[in-house]
Formats: C-alpha cells, sequence, structure tokens
C-alpha cells in the first residue's frame, strides 16, 4: 500500500508537470516540469522524503531499463543514421573530451582559488 | 511459430529483460564498461526482432509500457538531487560554474562540429542533447524536432565510452580534485559515468549524481537557444 500510495504522488506530480506543458507555450519536456515542481515540494517541505523515496529510488533504479524500446526504435531509423554515421561518431567521441575538460578545469579552478583564499 | 512472434506483444519484451539481465551478468562477472547492460539489450532485442521478422511496432505494442514510465522516473531524479542539496550548497560556485561550462561547451562543441561537417538541422537538434541524462535528452530531442531514437543510441554510447575513458580523461587534463573528477563524469556521460564515479569514491559519486539533474536541467535552457543556430 505504501509503494502505490508512493507511486500516486510520483503520478500527481508528473501531472501537475503534464499540465504545465501543455499550458506553458516552451520547448520543456512535462518530466522537467514535474522534476522541478518535486524539488521545490521537497525543499519546501510539502513533500516529506518517506512519502515518495521508496517508490522514486526503485523507478531510478529500474530506469535504465524504460530507455530499451527508444534504442531498439534505432533499427527503424537506421536509414536516416547510415549516412551520418561518421559525423556522428566524431561528434560523439570529442564532445565527450570537451565537456569533461570544461567542467573538470572549471571547477577544479574554482575550488583551488577558493584553498589559496583560505590558506 | 514465426507467425506467432510476429505478433507477439510480449516476446520482445521478455526478450528485452532477459538480454538486460544478461548484460547485468556480463557486467558483473567482466566489470568491463562496454558490457552495458542497456547497450547489450538494444543490441540483443534489435538481432532477435529482425532475425524473427518482428517489426518494430509490434514490438512497441508492449514496449511502450516501459517508455510510460519515463516520465514519472525522471521526475523522481530531484530525489537525490534534494538528498544531495547540502553537498551541492557548501560548493556551490564549483558545482554551478563547473557544470554550466560542461554543458555551454557541450553544445558549442557540437554546434561547431555540425557546422563544419554539414549536419542539417533535424540531426543537429539530434545531438545536441547528447551528454545529459537518456531521460531528459529524449525530451529535449522531440522538442527541437530531432531523431529521438537516434539521440538514444548516442547518449548512451556517450555514456559506455565516457564509463571506459573517464579515468583517463581526468589524467591527461590534470583533473585531480574528486569534487572536479565527479562533476566531470556527471556532466559529459550522466548516469553511466556516475556508475564509474562512484567506484572511483564517495565524493565523486555524490558530485556526478547531482550533475545529472543540474546539467539535465541547464541543457534544456541553452538546447533552446542553440537549436536556433543551424
Amino acid at each position: 500500500m505504501k509503494y502505490l500510495k508512493q507511486f500516486l504522488i510520483i503520478l500527481a506530480v508528473s501531472l501537475l508537470g503534464e499540465i504545465c506543458k501543455a499550458v506553458l507555450p516552451l520547448p520543456i519536456p512535462a518530466s522537467i516540469y514535474g522534476m522541478v515542481f518535486m524539488f521545490i515540494f521537497l525543499l519546501t517541505g510539502i513533500l516529506k522524503l518517506d512519502q515518495v523515496k521508496e517508490s522514486g529510488k526503485f523507478l531510478i533504479e529500474i530506469m535504465p531499463v524504460m530507455f530499451i524500446p527508444a534504442g531498439v526504435g534505432l533499427m527503424s531509423s537506421w536509414n536516416v543514421l547510415k549516412p551520418v554515421l561518421v559525423p556522428v561518431s566524431v561528434i560523439t567521441v570529442i564532445t565527450i573530451f570537451t565537456v569533461m575538460a570544461a567542467t573538470g578545469l572549471v571547477s577544479q579552478g574554482i575550488i583551488r582559488m577558493g584553498k589559496k583564499e583560505e590558506a | 511459430m514465426t507467425e506467432f512472434m510476429a505478433t507477439s506483444a510480449y516476446a520482445g519484451v521478455t526478450i528485452s529483460l532477459v538480454s538486460y539481465g544478461l548484460g547485468a551478468w556480463l557486467k558483473k562477472k567482466f566489470g568491463f564498461g562496454f558490457f552495458n547492460p542497456l547497450l547489450i539489450s538494444i543490441i540483443f532485442t534489435i538481432i532477435f526482432l529482425c532475425t524473427c521478422g518482428i517489426n518494430y511496432e509490434t514490438y512497441n505494442e508492449g514496449a511502450k509500457y516501459l517508455s510510460w514510465l519515463l516520465t514519472p522516473s525522471t521526475v523522481c531524479l530531484a530525489i537525490p538531487l534534494y538528498e544531495e542539496f547540502e553537498l551541492l550548497k557548501k560548493n556551490a560556485k564549483a558545482v554551478i560554474l563547473g557544470i554550466t561550462a560542461g554543458v555551454l561547451t557541450s553544445l558549442a562543441t557540437v554546434f561547431v562540429l555540425a557546422k563544419l561537417m554539414g549536419l542539417s538541422h533535424e540531426n543537429y537538434v539530434t545531438l545536441l542533447p547528447k551528454s545529459i541524462t537518456t531521460a531528459i535528452g529524449m525530451g529535449v530531442s522531440e522538442e527541437l524536432g530531432g531523431y529521438v531514437t537516434i539521440t538514444v543510441a548516442v547518449i548512451v554510447i556517450t555514456g559506455v565510452i565516457g564509463n571506459i575513458l573517464g579515468e583517463f580523461i581526468c589524467k591527461i587534463f590534470r583533473i585531480h580534485e574528486p569534487i572536479s573528477k565527479g562533476l566531470a563524469l556527471g556532466t559529459a556521460a550522466h548516469a553511466i559515468g556516475t556508475a564509474k564515479a562512484m567506484e572511483i569514491g564517495e565524493i565523486e559519486g555524490a558530485m556526478s549524481s547531482l550533475s545529472i539533474a543540474v546539467a539535465g536541467i541547464l541543457t534544456v535552457v541553452f538546447a533552446t537557444v542553440f537549436a536556433g543556430l543551424i
């Protein structure tokens, strides 16, 4: 029963996200509105962690399984991917390097600046 | 038998879950990043469907219920973010600026390379959300008019490569701070990179998992701007 109640709350927040998506003319997925609502509700105490925790953790744990159908969809979009396979692969690999370098070095610089000030 | 398989709503989904389990087992046994359960499952399921002559629409009759859970699950990503919120507040500047730099770099790299290689608008927006978690990336790609299935494949492959090369990349760019390693892995390679961050250490893991939600949200905001460029 506890799990069902938690799932109901999660669905209600998702519904709220869906309503926002329908009302607001922004290219933002319903799930993001829902996520922001969930975060605000937890932060303000409207929802307690206990009211969503177990079902939420379970859903996150099994989340990779939910991507299988979309991934398998590749078999029907193979014709679109085939002609751009090389550029797509190049972009995929290079971006990993640039993003990790930017995130790591910027945050490391800030952390070390902070340490120097403390010292 | 073949005729039955070609119309079964459960056969494909069963194979998807079995091969996911197989991938998880291989991963545990050999501990090698390529054995990503999701990647293994996608490959096995495609081979299975092609061999049995099941078309995607039939498969999706059953599999769509898996996708249906995606929105509520994405909403739940707020839970670990809330749990790590103290850690975020304590390192707010490094976390926010580090992830923002990463997100902008991701979008800019995709933009520059796509422009250089002459990709169409559809292919370009398909790749824009490639660094963020699949749940949010799919939504972004769909909203911007990209090919969602390709976005998913690219996101998963990004995660797997990030998981395998992450430590090496940290080494060549001399990223030594545990916080920075975590942020870099989470921002560049989402949940699959976070799995690696958790192996490296507790701080790395926590930082990486909070990057998933933050980078996702920032990408939603900035991708809209970048989408108009090509």
